[in-house]
């Protein structure tokens, strides 16, 4: 199992001629809960739209030795690779429960497709009590509060049965409890993913994180524990210098 | 599950206006107008699965409607003239012998196959060029009705293989049937409104099977659905298909219905008019499209017949006032108000 893992080499984004993402390097490891940080503008959006299809990127990013860059978004999603968005982006006019089941259901045939669901999928069922949505899987998403928006989000990568799962800010806009559930859950998922985590909150990273990448300006500055990258002198100059001084 | 019973309530009611109240109440000439509009009804049909529900502006339906229609017409005529005779607009204009393309359409299965066929198989091809290259939006809607001014512009230019502007008419048979007995042309409209009901049938397992959750959120959110591993290209083609395929039924009955099939049928304008009944009737629910479409087409005909150049102001006043205060159309009215109450 520890075969599967995230590989990226020198994966490199370019934007007419804009260099956002210059030469990444990283391994995560499943079981591992990564954090990806870095001031605004770093590229780590972009990184995970190269990873993900959304943009072309060159050099080399590989699960399971499979190379990633550049198929087409729903084959990645497909090979077990799946992503939330810096806005949460379900489906505001379906319910909670069919938003899971569309997420669920990239695999189905046509007779199923066709018909009318019957009953409610066990990883379904599942997933709506791990995100502690269970009452509310008949209402509308678009009237689900902020949080409970991200972790239908992240329920989808569940059913989805991604083995990889890139987090773009899930807690931004949350609330401190609905921070520590977030990362609670994510300790779980984790124990089975691979999990990125693009964060800006260093709180939220010192609590859940079991590694940090630090990217700036498009490299990677910094990698290692929570401990290890705060220690490091040249993080702290560009971005948890700045964290402290505003703390 | 209210909502269901609620739809099986509309769906019995439509069927017994169609089916027996209309028949009942209507001379026969009233009556095979309302068959026309039915025909229309079924086109509106597909095109509230594709733009109701799958978000592709359709401006082009006149394509299909169009292709079907000809493929019926076609039948009709080769029928009409004997086994190995000519039809009667050949001879005229043409060099009095049927062109191959047009042999196949003289046996009746083939040509009940092809109404379904080829425009499916059309917005195929058409589909897989189009969504797979992500046109989408307002791209998509000029390229439609681009297509459908195109076919229109291809038709006129066929006077001897397809009889040009004057199109195809004077058909005395259907399928053996005698077109000048009135019990026939009931029959005709018990065809059309049958057709109507089935096509209303599809669509509402359509939209309560997952295939109809899943348009819904590649309507809404296309891209995002990329990101759960399908494409969206194949989710738009489905319901385009079978938009094209009711488009095409449509057509063919609409020929023996009105007796006339002519490049002003299935052009631009048309394909303009067809969306019209969806819009005002409610695009993306499951009965307001055909509604609508029947609605509009009625009150076109009892108000042009006294103010004839009055129509056009209105249709386009209502359009206007319906797509401004009313986006999802006169049967949303309902629960709009529902809704004011409960919250009030
Ligand atoms: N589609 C794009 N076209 C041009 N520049 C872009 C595009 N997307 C991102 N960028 C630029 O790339 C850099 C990295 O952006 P991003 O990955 O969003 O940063 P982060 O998520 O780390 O805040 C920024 O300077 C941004 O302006
Ligand atoms: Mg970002």
């Amino acid at each position: 199992m520890k075969s599967d893992y995230l590989e990226l080499t020198d994966v490199r984004v370019t934007f007419d001629g804009f260099v956002a993402v210059d030469g990444v390097t990283m391994t995560v490891l499943q079981g591992d809960l990564r954090f990806l940080i870095g001031p605004n503008g770093a590229g780590k959006t972009t990184l995970v739209d190269a990873i993900t299809g959304l943009v072309p990127a060159t050099g080399s990013a590989t699960f399971g030795r499979t190379e990633l860059l550049n198929r087409k978004v729903h084959r990645i999603a497909r090979l077990g690779v799946g992503r939330t968005f810096q806005t949460a982006s379900v489906f505001e006019e379906l319910t909670v429960l069919q938003n899971l089941d569309i997420a669920a259901g990239s695999g189905r045939g046509p007779l199923t497709m066709l018909r009318k669901r019957s009953s409610t999928p066990p990883e379904v069922e599942a997933a709506l009590e791990v995100i502690g949505l269970t009452d509310l899987r008949d209402r509308q998403a678009g009237v689900l509060a902020h949080g409970q928006k991200q972790w239908l989000e992240i329920g989808m990568l569940l059913v989805q049965d991604s083995k990889v799962l890139l987090l773009d800010e899930p807690v931004a806009g949350m609330s401190a409890e609905e921070r520590q559930q977030t990362g609670e859950l994510l300790q779980r998922v984790g124990e089975n993913c691979t999990v990125v985590v693009v964060e800006h909150d260093m709180d939220f990273m010192r609590s859940f994180a079991t590694s940090v990448t630090v990217l700036h300006a498009g490299r990677v500055l910094s990698e290692g524990t929570v401990a290890q990258v705060q220690a490091d002198p040249k993080v702290q100059e560009v971005y948890l210098g700045r964290a402290e001084v505003e703390a | 599950m209210k909502g269901e019973y609620a739809k099986i309530a509309g769906f019995a009611a439509i069927a017994l206006a169609l089916l027996v109240l209309a028949p009942a109440v209507l001379s026969d000439f009233r009556l095979s107008l309302l068959g026309r509009f039915v025909c229309y009804a079924i086109v509106a049909v597909g095109i509230g699965l594709a733009w109701g529900r799958g978000g592709m502006l359709t401006l082009g339906q006149g394509v299909f409607f169009g292709l079907g229609a000809y493929v019926m017409a076609m039948h009709l005529k080769l029928s009409d003239a004997g086994p190995t005779g000519v039809p009667d607009f050949m001879k005229l204009y043409g060099s009095g012998v049927v062109p191959g393309w047009w042999e196949p359409f003289r046996n009746p299965v083939v040509t009940v196959l092809a109404i379904v066929l080829v425009p499916s198989l059309v917005a195929f091809g058409l589909g897989m060029a189009v969504f797979r290259r992500r046109v989408r939006g307002a791209y998509f809607a000029i390229l439609s009705q681009a297509l459908a001014a195109a076919f229109a512009i291809l038709l006129i230019g066929q006077q001897a293989t397809i009889g040009g502007t004057n199109g195809l008419n004077g058909f005395r048979s259907f399928f053996g049937f005698n077109l000048f007995d009135p019990v026939n042309k009931r029959m005709l409209f018990y065809i059309a409104a049958g057709t109507l009901l089935a096509m209303l049938l599809v669509v509402w397992q359509l939209y309560r099977s997952r295939y109809g959750e899943l348009l819904v959120a590649v309507r809404d959110q296309e891209e995002r659905v990329r990101f759960l591993g399908y494409d969206p290209a194949n989710v738009k083609i489905v319901a385009y298909v079978v938009a094209a395929a009711m488009a095409g039924v449509a057509g063919a009955l609409f020929v023996p219905i009105v007796g006339i099939i002519s490049p002003a049928a299935v052009g631009v304008v048309p394909s303009i008019a067809f969306l019209i009944g969806v819009a005002i009737g409610g695009r993306s629910t499951l009965f307001g499209p055909a509604l609508g479409a029947i609605a509009v087409a009625w009150a076109q005909t009892s108000l042009s017949e006294s103010f004839p150049s009055f129509w056009i102001y209105f249709q386009g006043a209502l359009f206007v006032l319906v797509v401004a205060f009313l986006p999802r159309g006169l049967s949303t009215v309902g629960s709009i108000l529902t809704r004011r109450r409960e919250s009030a």
